[in-house]
């Protein structure tokens, strides 16, 4: 112990070296998120017959580390739209509480007319693009299922650059690389959106999360669901992927410590 | 713990760790603002008409985000439906800034409207769509830009534009990721560039075959052909054509198929 109470109790530096007071400066340029810290990974939707579907598991990653194993990345607006999310959760929050008050502004206000999910979308793309434009990104990659003015399902995509596109169907993440192909051939061009059932949708989605959980290191075996229809939004918040096979795992040769 | 026992260089002064100078430098930035989103696009003008015409992919990377997303849009229109309008825009490069100019040139052409009571001149946007890339000189809208319409005389107009506003009036334009491939097919078809006519000498008396601006047919033609090329050769160029002709009569759109491989 020395004679400066200031550092008692601290790290010697002696052991540790001095402590880098570069973390509490409070002056000088201003520190934005430069990558994101706690994440989420891939959320999957698909067009169906009167609807869309859309999923996401429960995780929500720190790095490696499978941090909190009960957050929720499906959004309901109203009972107009769902928001999936995946990428920093601290944004996602962020957004979330936007949605919120922008929610209650909408109900009080006196014109009547109910955002629909292609307004959502509309708006999620600027604010997500005017925060990249001011080098202060939202780290998120988001996907907006409902209904548009038509009344007609409607999906599509938002990421943290601003960049927007919409197919029939569309994941984020890992998702774009597992799952899409699963899902365009499950569901090829020809075949119109009209032919496609609610079940057909649902259980390709489900199968879609069970190669993303053999798959993704980042990934959980419990998720949510949510269909919306012109009936309204079912959400299903706390679902297990079920009939796992790991006999495949078995074939798998020549990783890490394994040689023959 | 050997730095217990060895000399910490960092440890000369022990002190209050709080008053101790900076010595790290600026974080660096490691967001990056900007992708690529691929495709091409190609605008070609006529007597009485001009044609711009885009593929529909959208890409990152080796994925593709989707096969129908359009890169050509109508400007002064209605929002949903286009109708009314009288100027093409084409934008390729980084989609989310190609949006965001057309929504800017849009509201820019409307507003003309109101204030001066007639449509402006494709001249006049032209120059404005200069400007505007311009004023974002040292933060650009990462987009190659065409603009199509038709003139004060009625002449198909197109003018093509780099990222910060250098533009020219051009008989046609490629741009976007396949420009490389199909704007010297473009050179040679329709400036006939490197065409003679034959027997008319030899070596330098060789005398050059002179453009002429070509029918519409023949330009429809030349546009699938230059893209059904640009998709052979190019992975994120393909899935749909579209290709929009301004004429007297208003905007036509028409769409092909394109391969999706």
């Amino acid at each position: 112990m020395n004679h400066f109470p200031g550092t008692w109790g601290r790290p010697r530096d002696d052991v540790y070296g001095p402590y880098d007071a570069s973390y509490l400066r409070s002056t000088g340029p201003k520190a934005h998120t430069q990558s994101p810290a706690v994440t989420g990974t891939s959320v999957i939707a698909v067009k169906f017959n009167g609807g869309v579907a859309i999923a996401a598991d429960n995780l929500a990653s720190y790095g490696s580390l499978a941090r909190f194993t009960d957050v929720k990345r499906l959004r309901v607006f109203g009972n107009a739209a769902v928001v999936g999310f995946s990428g920093d959760v601290s944004d996602m929050q962020y957004i979330d509480r936007l949605l919120e008050s922008m929610d209650i502004r909408e109900n009080y206000s006196a014109h009547g007319n109910q955002l629909n999910a292609k307004n959502l979308h509309t708006y999620l793309s600027k604010v997500l693009y005017k925060r990249r434009s001011e080098f202060n990104p939202l780290w998120n990659h988001i996907l907006v299922a409902g209904f548009d003015g038509d009344k007609k399902p409607f999906l599509s995509s938002a990421d943290l650059l601003g960049t927007t596109f919409s197919a029939p169907h569309l994941a984020t993440g890992f998702g774009a690389h597992l799952a899409v192909p699963i899902l365009r051939r499950l569901f090829p061009e020809e075949r119109p959106i009209d032919e496609i059932t609610k079940e057909d949708a649902v259980s390709a989605l489900r199968d879609c999360l069970k190669v993303l959980w053999y798959r993704d290191a980042r990934s959980l075996d419990k998720y949510s669901l949510a269909v919306i229809t012109h009936e309204g939004i079912e959400v299903q918040e706390d679902q297990q992927i079920e009939a796992q096979s790991w006999a495949f795992a078995e074939t798998i040769k020549g990783y890490g410590a394994q040689v023959v | 713990m050997a730095s217990i026992i060895g000399h910490n260089p960092h440890s000369n002064s022990i002190g209050y760790s709080f008053s101790q100078p900076t010595n790290a430098g600026n974080k660096e930035h490691s967001f990056y603002p900007y992708t690529d989103n691929g495709g091409s696009v190609l605008g070609i003008t006529g007597k009485d008409f001009a044609v711009l015409a885009g593929d529909t992919r959208s890409t990152s990377g080796y994925n593709i985000n989707s096969r129908y997303v359009p890169k050509v849009f109508k400007i002064g229109g209605d929002q949903e439906t286009g109708e009314g309008a009288h100027i093409l825009l084409s934008v390729v490069g980084f989609a989310a800034d190609g949006l965001a100019l057309k929504e800017r040139l849009d509201a820019v052409v409307k507003m003309y409207k109101y204030q001066h009571g007639k449509p402006m001149s494709v001249r006049a946007c032209a120059q404005r769509l200069s400007t505007i890339l311009y004023g974002k000189r040292f933060f650009p809208y990462y987009v190659q830009a065409i603009l199509a319409g038709l003139d004060e005389e009625g002449k198909g107009a197109l003018y093509g534009y780099d990222p910060v506003g250098s533009y020219e009036r051009e008989q046609c334009r490629a741009a976007g990721a396949a420009s490389s491939l199909i704007m010297p097919f473009l050179d040679n078809q329709v400036n006939l560039k490197n065409q003679y006519i034959p027997g008319s000498g030899e070596g330098h008396a060789l005398e050059a075959k002179k453009p002429e601006p070509m029918p519409r047919d023949t330009v429809e033609q030349v546009v699938r052909d230059a893209f059904t090329s640009a998709v052979e050769r190019h992975i994120e160029v393909g899935d749909g054509l579209q290709m929009l002709i301004i004429t007297a009569d208003g905007i036509e759109e028409i769409y092909h198929p394109l391969k999706k491989d």
